[in-house]
C-alpha cells in the first residue's frame, strides 16, 4: 500500500489569519530498542524529520526522536500570507521521503 | 436507543441480561483525551486505515480485474449498515461468517485474488473502511434462527472460565464493569468500534486480536484467528451490543 497520509488545512483564509494545520502519517516508528523473537535488536526506523513549506519557504520543521509514538500526528499554526501551495515532507531512517501538499486561497 | 438495545439483549440472552446494567459503549470508560482523539477525524489515527481502505476499495485486483467498487459501487451507500448486522449466517458453510472472512471470500471467489492475512494492513484497512460506513448506526443483529445455536455457543464461551487464572469474560466485563483492573476501567465489552486503534498496540487491530489479548492475559491458550469459537464469540458480543451505535474507527487505550 502507498504511504497513508492525512492533512487538514483550511482551503481558504483571510490575509494575515493564523491557520491551523494538522498532519498525520502512517509509520511504525520502530525505536531501535526492541528485540525480535530471536533476541536480535530490531533496527531503528523512525521518521526523523518533518518539514512544511509554504510556497517554497520553510515555515515549520521538526526533528523527531525514538520516543515519538507510531503514526506521528503533528499539528501547528502558520500565518496565511498568499495563495499558493503548502507542501509537507516526512523523511525516515531508511531515507524514504513521503510528500503531500494542499492548496490554499488567501483573500 | 439504549432501551431498544436492552430489550433486544433480553430476548437474546434472558439468563445473562439480568446481571448487566444498561449497555454502555467502551468509549464512556476512556479518558476525555482519548475520546477527543476519536471524535476528531483528522486526529483519529484509525482514519489512516479508513483512508487506506478507500483506496483499496477502488483498486482493481486479481484475475477478474475487478475492484470492490466494480460490483458494490459507492461504499457510502452499498456498505451503509453492513457492519451493524455482521456476523451473518453463511449457508455454504452452515456457519456464521464475519466481515473479515466475507471480504476474503469476495476476493478469492469473485475477484480471483489471494485472501488477505488476518491482521494484515490491507484486511484491517478494508474492514475499517467498510465498517466506517455504518458509523452512528445502531448494532442490529439479524433475526435469523439459524444463528441461535452459534450465539448460544458464544454465550457459553463468554461465561466459561479459562486459563491458569481461571476466569471468564463475564467475571470482569459483566460482574465488574466500571471498576478498575490495574488502573484501567473495565468496560462492558461491546465491540462497537472495530477495527479499533489501540494506543497500546500503536496500530489498528481486529476484535479477534483484542479477544486474544484478553485470553493471553488470563493465561489461556488463545483461539486461533478465524477459529469457529472466535466467530461465535463475536456473534454473541454483537447480539449483546444491540442498539449501541457503531463507532469505527474507535480509539481505545
Amino acid at each position: 500500500m502507498a504511504a497513508r497520509i492525512m492533512v487538514n488545512a483550511p482551503a481558504s483564509a483571510a490575509k494575515g489569519e493564523v491557520i491551523e494545520i494538522k498532519t498525520m502519517i502512517a509509520h511504525k516508528m520502530e525505536t531501535g530498542h526492541r528485540m525480535g523473537t530471536m533476541g536480535q535488536i530490531i533496527p531503528r526506523d523512525i521518521i526523523h524529520r518533518f518539514e512544511c513549506r509554504y510556497d517554497g519557504a520553510l515555515v515549520f520543521a521538526a526533528d523527531l526522536f525514538p520516543a515519538v509514538s507510531a503514526n506521528p500526528f503533528i499539528t501547528f499554526t502558520t500565518v496565511a500570507t498568499k495563495s499558493g501551495k503548502i507542501s509537507f515532507k516526512w523523511i525516515d531512517d531508511k531515507g524514504k521521503s513521503s510528500t503531500s501538499s494542499v492548496k490554499i486561497k488567501v483573500t | 436507543m439504549i432501551r431498544a438495545g436492552l430489550a433486544a439483549a433480553l430476548i437474546c440472552t434472558s439468563a445473562s441480561a439480568a446481571d448487566m446494567p444498561a449497555p454502555k459503549s467502551g468509549l464512556e470508560y476512556v479518558s476525555p483525551e482519548t475520546r477527543a482523539l476519536q471524535a476528531d477525524d483528522f486526529a483519529n489515527p484509525g482514519m489512516l486505515w479508513v483512508s487506506g481502505g478507500a483506496d483499496l476499495w477502488r483498486a482493481a485486483t486479481g484475475t477478474s480485474g475487478k475492484s470492490c467498487q466494480s460490483c458494490h459501487g459507492d461504499a457510502k451507500q452499498s456498505m451503509r449498515g453492513v457492519a451493524a448486522r455482521y456476523p451473518l449466517y453463511e449457508p455454504k458453510t452452515k456457519r456464521p461468517i464475519d466481515l473479515q472472512v466475507r471480504i476474503n471470500q469476495c476476493r478469492t471467489e469473485r475477484q480471483g485474488a489471494k485472501g488477505l492475512g488476518f491482521e494484515s494492513e490491507e484486511l484491517l484497512s478494508l474492514g475499517a473502511y467498510v465498517a466506517h460506513q455504518s458509523r452512528g448506526l445502531p448494532v442490529k443483529p439479524p433475526q435469523d434462527e439459524r444463528l441461535t445455536p452459534f450465539i448460544k455457543n458464544g454465550e457459553k464461551l463468554y461465561f466459561q472460565r479459562m486459563g491458569q487464572i481461571d476466569i471468564s469474560c463475564a467475571a470482569c466485563h459483566n460482574a465488574h464493569a466500571g471498576q478498575r483492573l490495574s488502573g484501567n476501567l473495565i468496560p462492558q465489552a461491546h465491540p462497537t468500534g472495530y477495527p479499533i486503534y489501540r494506543l497500546e498496540w500503536q496500530s489498528a487491530g481486529s476484535l479477534q486480536r483484542r479477544l486474544r489479548g484478553c485470553m493471553s492475559a488470563v493465561r489461556a491458550e488463545p483461539f486461533a484467528y478465524g477459529a469457529a469459537e472466535m466467530v461465535d464469540l463475536e456473534l454473541y458480543l454483537m447480539s449483546r451490543a444491540a442498539g449501541l451505535p457503531i463507532e469505527t474507527p474507535g480509539v481505545r487505550p
